[in-house]
């Protein structure tokens, strides 16, 4: 198991490597230039003596194996740079925003996983039968109706109604939760909605595949309680596909949440990825870029470990 | 139908209540939470040009003169006491008022007005500053006395009074730029009625009372808060009263909205705006060299029928040429319905361009306009400017690009057509004209072109003191311009804030830009 772990961590090099030289290059192809937005976008006189200093000061006079060159020693040495646009450090930038999306990515996945593994099992249970149609209508509206609109109904449903809106500035929850949760709950719910359902209509259809197989007819035979069948047999061994959806989904959140982050004005990394980008801020997107890569890694890999918790067939070595 | 009645009702009522209202006394306290639809980059007067730096950076600083929002655009001292211009223009005198405290408790002095100046002069290695070109006037700056500043001119340069109340030009501590020239970058430390007290990048701008304030009894607030939000979520925010006003400007459409909404509890305010779209041409692809096919896409624009248009539509109002329509130095409906593009009788108009358009042997002429994609006023003005177009048998292209995509377009010269904005803090014609003068002196001309002589005309009316001189040469200098039509002005801004009513004191100015140091403004709870 150990020498499985280190294997796979050591895999992740390549991978953000590959990465890293994507985004790089993509961003450096892409027409536009942060500093010409930045001094002439609102129309100022600006000489292109000014312009060149500009461009020096932030490096982009330099060859891009340079800056490539620049990009990778500061990575190795934990420096993710200073953002072209503001002058702050990159880290500074997304450290303050980190912890909204990774508490909105958190609330959004309790919501779903709640929701879905009780309606998930029910409809399984109920198959064709009432109670599964009402909760695949759920469902099906869940992945049709998309988050950012389902956000803004409860945004103008709050408003028209109750003459109320949810605070517009973030509050830790430890120095004040009920202020921090009546902030994001709303965007958790309009989030958690559509990810509960994709996790609901994968765990019907995996608990209706489990319950077909030789040892739940063999548990029913032996005369254990339909309700040990589901929960101790066909829950455990269906989980290890929804696992992987709660898991990609959650990973999804982080940095993911772009119109819902802009509806509900959060100031997540869905939005500043979305900032960043219309200005051509090449060390702010490119560290973003290795973020989410490098956090759609680690869920992957942690996912991969609970299958050996959930199933014990499976073992590393 | 409903909604406007509804608009109506609200605006007459709004009209008859401020007399009452606006004779309160001002009450103290309050922290004044207000929209910022952007952010600024950085904390540097001198190196900024958006608004959403303006709105939250500018209540911490102090200029030495500002515009008086009762009365724009007459000027009065805000650092400085009083002020003296020579006979002969060239020497420039302020009296700054005494013990003026920066907010560290320092006392402000001419040595600090000096070196803020020569900071926008001449910039130390590695300092931005980016109306440099603005002050090439300034020869030197003197400090007799700490308590004197004198401004002395290499030519003397109409609009350099006005120049000295630009929101831009905030006045930094001396010895805070001895240590460190770019120290206002990333600190801020200015005289004004506000104290920095954080900022939350992405999120929020927080500043609070400044009790030594050089005005005796400002400002009234305890403090204010601007917030980061745009979009749909910030006119939720203003319906929601989360915040009490966004200062830029809104929509007609979410002004309805507001006002359905929020009924006499809003104030409606509006005026002329200082901005304005005009369209580019890129003389050095045909068949935009020819100045027949320019005036011919000039000539096909409706201004006075569109402007009635898409002013329910569009945050765009006014026809005007060059300057802002009601300005005192701008053009009178008589003087510019004389211009070529400006003309009423618009079948005539087109008439004239479909001839222009086949004598330069292009009668069917197809092309790009380069737009922003930023959806208000920018794309319904190219929507319209399109089927201007369409109507004298042209077939138009409109291409929508992403800001930083559409600078790129019009600074490396590839697009065709493109619609530009011509946008500052105030009517001046030094400031606004800059647009028009040739690419080799103007960094804002994306044309591509060079005029000499609207640039002799550019600089005659910058060095005439006398106003009816003035007037003249800019008057020469619109029509030569509308004639060449390389720029071509379309309809310019139409400003228009809605605010709660709580919010007292604050004045419409026709610049976002200026009025906005908050300290005159109190809040009635």
């Amino acid at each position: 198991m150990l020498r499985y772990t280190i294997q796979r961590l050591l895999m992740m090099i390549p991978t953000l490597f590959g990465v890293a030289v994507l985004v790089f290059v993509m961003l450096r192809v892409m027409p536009g230039d942060i500093v010409e937005l930045r001094l002439r976008g609102d129309g100022a006189q600006v000489t292109p003596e000014l312009l060149a200093m500009e461009r020096a000061r932030l490096g982009l006079d330099k060859s891009l194996p340079a800056q490539f060159g620049d990009w990778m020693g500061g990575l190795l040495t934990g420096d993710l740079g200073i953002s072209m646009w503001t002058g702050r450090p990159v880290a500074y930038e997304i450290g303050i925003r980190l912890e909204l999306s990774l508490e909105l990515a958190i609330l959004a996945t309790i919501l779903a996983t709640m929701l879905a593994l009780p309606l998930g099992t029910l409809a399984a249970l109920f198959k064709d039968r009432w109670p599964d149609r009402v909760i695949s209508v759920f469902a099906i509206a869940g992945l049709a109706v998309p988050s950012f609109w389902f956000g803004m109904i409860i945004i103008l449903t709050l408003l028209l109604n109750f003459n109320w809106m949810a605070p517009m500035t973030f509050t830790p929850f430890l120095e004040d939760p009920v202020k921090n949760l009546s902030q994001l709950i709303w965007p958790a719910l309009a989030v958690g909605y559509r990810y509960s359902a994709v996790a609901t209509r994968m765990t019907r259809s995996t608990i209706l595949e489990v319950l077909q197989e030789d040892y739940i007819r063999t548990a029913r035979a032996k005369g254990v309680y339909e309700r040990l069948v589901v929960s101790r047999h066909a829950m455990r061994n269906a989980l290890l596909p929804v696992v992987t959806v709660i898991g990609l989904e959650f990973a999804f959140l982080i940095g993911g949440l772009v119109v819902t982050e802009q509806v509900f004005n959060l100031n997540g990394i869905g939005k500043l990825f979305v900032n960043v980008l219309a200005r051509g801020d090449y060390t702010m997107i490119q560290a973003l870029v290795m973020l989410v890569a490098g956090f759609f890694i680690f869920v992957n890999f942690i996912v991969d470990l609970l299958y050996a918790v959930l199933d014990p067939r499976i073992r590393y070595s | 139908m409903k909604r406007h009645l509804a608009t109506v009702i609200a605006a007459a009522a709004v009209l008859m209540l401020p007399a009452s209202a606006e004779a309160q006394a001002p009450k103290k306290g309050g922290q004044l939470k207000f929209a910022v639809s952007a952010e600024p980059p950085d904390y540097d007067c001198h190196k900024n040009t958006s608004f959403a730096f303006i709105h939250p950076v500018r209540p911490h600083y102090s200029t030495l003169l500002k515009f008086d929002d009762k009365k724009y655009p007459a000027i009065i001292g805000d650092l400085a006491q009083s002020w003296q211009v020579s006979p002969d223009n060239l020497t420039f005198t302020f009296k700054l008022k005494p013990n003026v405290k920066f907010h560290d408790g320092t006392t402000l002095t001419s040595a600090d007005v000096k070196a803020s100046y020569e900071r926008i002069v001449n910039p130390p290695a590695g300092v931005v500053s980016i109306r440099k070109a603005s002050y090439t006037d300034i020869g030197a700056i003197d400090t007799p006395d700490p308590l004197t500043v004198v401004f002395k001119l290499k030519a003397a340069n109409a609009g350099m009074l006005a120049q000295f109340a630009s929101p831009w030009d905030c006045i930094y501590s001396a010895a805070k730029l001895k240590e460190d020239p770019k120290f206002p970058e990333k600190n801020i430390m200015g005289t004004g009625p506000f104290k920095f007290a954080g900022h939350t990048a992405g999120s929020h701008w927080i500043g609070e009372r400044f009790a030594d304030y050089h005005e005796p009894g400002k400002p009234y607030l305890d403090g204010f808060r601007a917030i980061f939000v745009s979009g749909a979520a910030m006119v939720n925010a203003l319906q929601g009263g989360e915040v009490l006003v966004e200062f830029r400007g809104q929509s007609p459409a979410n002004r309805d909205k507001l006002v359905a909404a929020l009924g006499d509890k809003v104030k409606v305010v509006e005026t002329p705006w200082i901005c304005n779209l005009v369209v580019g041409f890129n003389t050095e692809k045909k068949p935009f060299n020819d100045p027949r096919v320019r005036q011919a896409l000039s000539l096909a624009i409706d201004r006075w029928q569109g402007s009635q248009a898409l002013s329910k539509i569009a945050l765009v109002r006014d026809v005007g040429g060059v300057l802002r329509p009601g300005y005192e130095l701008a053009a009178t409906e008589s003087e510019l319905a004389k211009l070529p593009g400006f003309g009423k009788d618009i079948k005539k108009s087109r008439d004239e361009a479909k001839k222009l358009l086949k004598d330069a042997g292009v009668p069917e002429l197809k092309f790009k306009l380069t737009n922003r994609n930023v959806p208000m006023p920018y794309t319904p003005v190219g929507v319209f400017l399109i089927d201007q177009w369409r109507q004298i048998g042209l077939n138009v292209e409109h291409e929508q690009l992403e800001t930083k995509l559409y600078q790129a377009a019009l600074s490396g010269g590839n697009y065709e057509a493109g619609l530009d904005f011509n946008c500052d803090y105030m009517d001046e014609p030094n400031i606004l004209l800059i647009k028009y003068v040739s690419a080799d002196k103007s960094s804002v001309n994306y044309g591509r072109y060079n005029d000499r002589k609207l640039d002799d005309l550019y600089e005659k009316q910058m060095r005439a003191t006398d106003t009816k001189e003035r007037i003249k040469l800019i008057r020469e200098f619109e029509k030569h311009a509308l004639e060449q039509a390389y720029t071509i002005p379309t309809i310019w801004w139409h400003r228009i804030i809605v605010h709660w009513q709580q919010m007292k004191g604050w004045d419409l100015t026709p610049s976002h830009y200026v009025g906005q140091d908050l300290a005159s403004v109190w809040l009635d709870q």
